[in-house]
């Protein structure tokens, strides 16, 4: 405990805009930082999240409300900006899932080699975009 | 670090040690676990998805029973996250403390509506 009470140097107010950018992240750091955001993002539209299960399984006329809601948009907001949001979440939950597992596989296998860390990164990301994209073509009815 | 101890100690941190890593991979793996069966459900669902089917999939008692007690992680894991994100960028104790206790408030509103529309199926 004595180690607490010695000064270390402390770095603070890092600027977002000027030092941020001039990170360089690797692969894997962009699956940790997206991990991070994803479940902040889920957070913030977590009542969305929970009114889109609350419409769609209440009755049928709840569901009527959820569909119009794709299809004509709600109250100020129209129909694809209300997609473009949805698909916000898909994604997030994608990638929050993938990446995820992705640890879960980290903890059991002991698998904390750095080729790993950087192969399991491309398919985390390849399966989160991938399937976003997929999904969002879906959503936006273009097949 | 600075001193944390004393009236200088942290009052917003996080339980060291096995036991939030454990339940946060325990939390995590029920929610990845309920997708997938969710997920097998609707896949292998006949006919179009419609409101019945897609209600059904919720109305099965052992179904409600496994959501009710996977919300119940969701919201539990989502305060694991939340708190190391404060805990990271919040330095000073009194926003911190406040931001705690709005995620906590958030979150309990959320699994209150949520565990509410799951129970009127």
């Amino acid at each position: 405990m004595t180690e607490l009470t010695k000064k270390r140097p402390e770095f603070r107010n890092i600027n977002a805009f000027t030092d941020l950018t001039t990170y360089r992240l690797p692969l894997a750091g962009w699956v940790s930082i997206l991990h991070r955001a994803s479940g902040g993002l889920m957070f913030i539209l977590l009542p969305l999240i929970v009114w889109l299960f609350d419409t769609s399984v209440s009755s049928e006329l709840s569901f009527e409300r959820f569909s119009a809601a794709f299809a004509a948009g709600i109250g100020f907001v129209p129909g694809w900006f209300f997609k473009l949001v949805v698909l916000a979440i898909i994604w997030a939950y994608l990638h929050h899932l993938i990446a995820g597992l992705r640890h879960l596989y980290m903890d059991v296998a002991h698998a904390v080699s750095k080729e790993f860390g950087k192969s399991s990164a491309i398919v985390t990301l390849a399966l989160s975009i991938g399937l976003t994209l997929v999904l969002g073509a879906k959503l936006f009815g273009l097949y | 670090m600075s001193v944390n101890f004393g009236s200088k100690r942290v009052v917003t941190g996080a339980h060291y040690g096995l036991r939030d890593w454990l339940a946060q991979r325990v939390t995590g793996g029920l929610v990845a676990l309920f997708t997938f069966i969710v997920l097998a459900q609707v896949i292998f669902s006949s006919g179009p998805m419609g409101y019945e089917t897609w209600a059904g999939i919720f109305a099965a008692q052992w179904m409600k029973a496994l959501t009710f007690v996977v919300f119940v992680a969701l919201a539990w894991h989502v305060w694991f996250g939340m708190r190391d994100i404060w805990m990271d960028y919040v330095k000073p104790a009194g926003i911190r403390l406040a931001l705690h206790i709005f995620t906590i408030v958030w979150l309990v509103a959320c699994l209150g509506w949520a565990v509410q529309v799951l129970w009127r199926l």
